[in-house]
């Protein structure tokens, strides 16, 4: 499966088109790096803690997102952005959304 | 009186933690900025005729950054007369150049030579909450192009 952040692909030609593709994670923080949070809070800095459980859930929504378009039968998702949301207290969304094509 | 204590002990803390890992973080940056000053990061969306890639990836950087506590009692200090909250700007400033560089350091992994389409995005994962710690989350991500010569290495 190629993922790109580009409309096109270069020396390839789109052949077929499957429409929007998407996938998506609703993560909630645990306590004990909540705690780790607050703490850094004081200190200022990074939250490695954060930093990764965002990458880690990102990833996520990219693979369900690649699966979906899979499904449809395609071999590539173009034009992929990336979009967090907070939908409820303490808990994050993280979405990704492409174009499913068939590139040759 | 231990809650004053507390709080003068906390705004001490944060002002001398806070300040240090600023300027080491500033820095840390300046110095990486340097070193991937050949890999640049352009926001435009179609590769350059001229150019052939064997290959691209999506690439991405992203970083949490917290704000300390004096700059936090600072800033609630300014919200009283209004104006710029340089403390939050420095924030935002070291969050959005330390995801690029994460990005351009992956990218740099993969062999590319530059890094197309770039888009960032700032979010504050932990709005709304009873707690409220103040941090910001940027995320960048762009596509990675990796020429011909790259790709027969790996």
């Amino acid at each position: 499966m190629f993922v790109t952040n580009l409309e096109v692909v270069p020396g390839k030609t789109i052949v077929k088109h499957f429409g929007l593709v998407q996938g998506s994670t609703v993560r909630a923080k645990h306590v004990g790096r909540d705690i780790m949070a607050s703490l850094k809070n004081i200190f200022g800095g990074e939250l490695k803690g954060y930093t990764e459980l965002l990458q880690e859930s990102r990833e996520e929504a990219v693979n369900r997102m690649k699966k979906q378009a899979e499904v449809l039968g395609a071999n590539a998702v173009l034009n992929v952005r990336f979009s967090t949301s907070s939908v409820t207290q303490g808990a994050a969304e993280l979405f990704a959304y492409g174009t499913a094509v068939v590139i040759e | 009186m231990i809650d004053l204590f507390a709080f003068l002990c906390f705004l001490v803390l944060g002002f001398g933690f806070g300040r240090y890992a600023e300027s080491q973080h500033y820095k840390s940056i300046i110095k990486r900025e340097k070193l991937f000053i050949n890999l640049p990061a352009i926001p435009i969306k179609t590769p350059f005729p001229s150019e052939f890639p064997q290959s691209t990836a999506l690439v991405s950087g992203n970083v949490v950054i917290s704000i300390d506590f004096f700059k936090k009692f600072l800033s609630g200090l300014r919200l009283i007369v209004g104006g710029r909250l340089k403390s939050y700007e420095s924030l935002v400033d070291r969050a959005r150049r330390e995801a690029i560089l994460r990005m351009k350091e992956e990218a740099h992994q993969l062999g590319a030579e530059m890094v197309l389409n770039v888009k960032l995005e700032t979010s504050s994962i932990s709005k709304g909450s009873k707690g409220k710690i103040g941090s910001v989350e940027v995320l960048a991500y762009g596509t990675a192009i990796i020429p011909a010569s790259a790709v027969s290495r790996f």
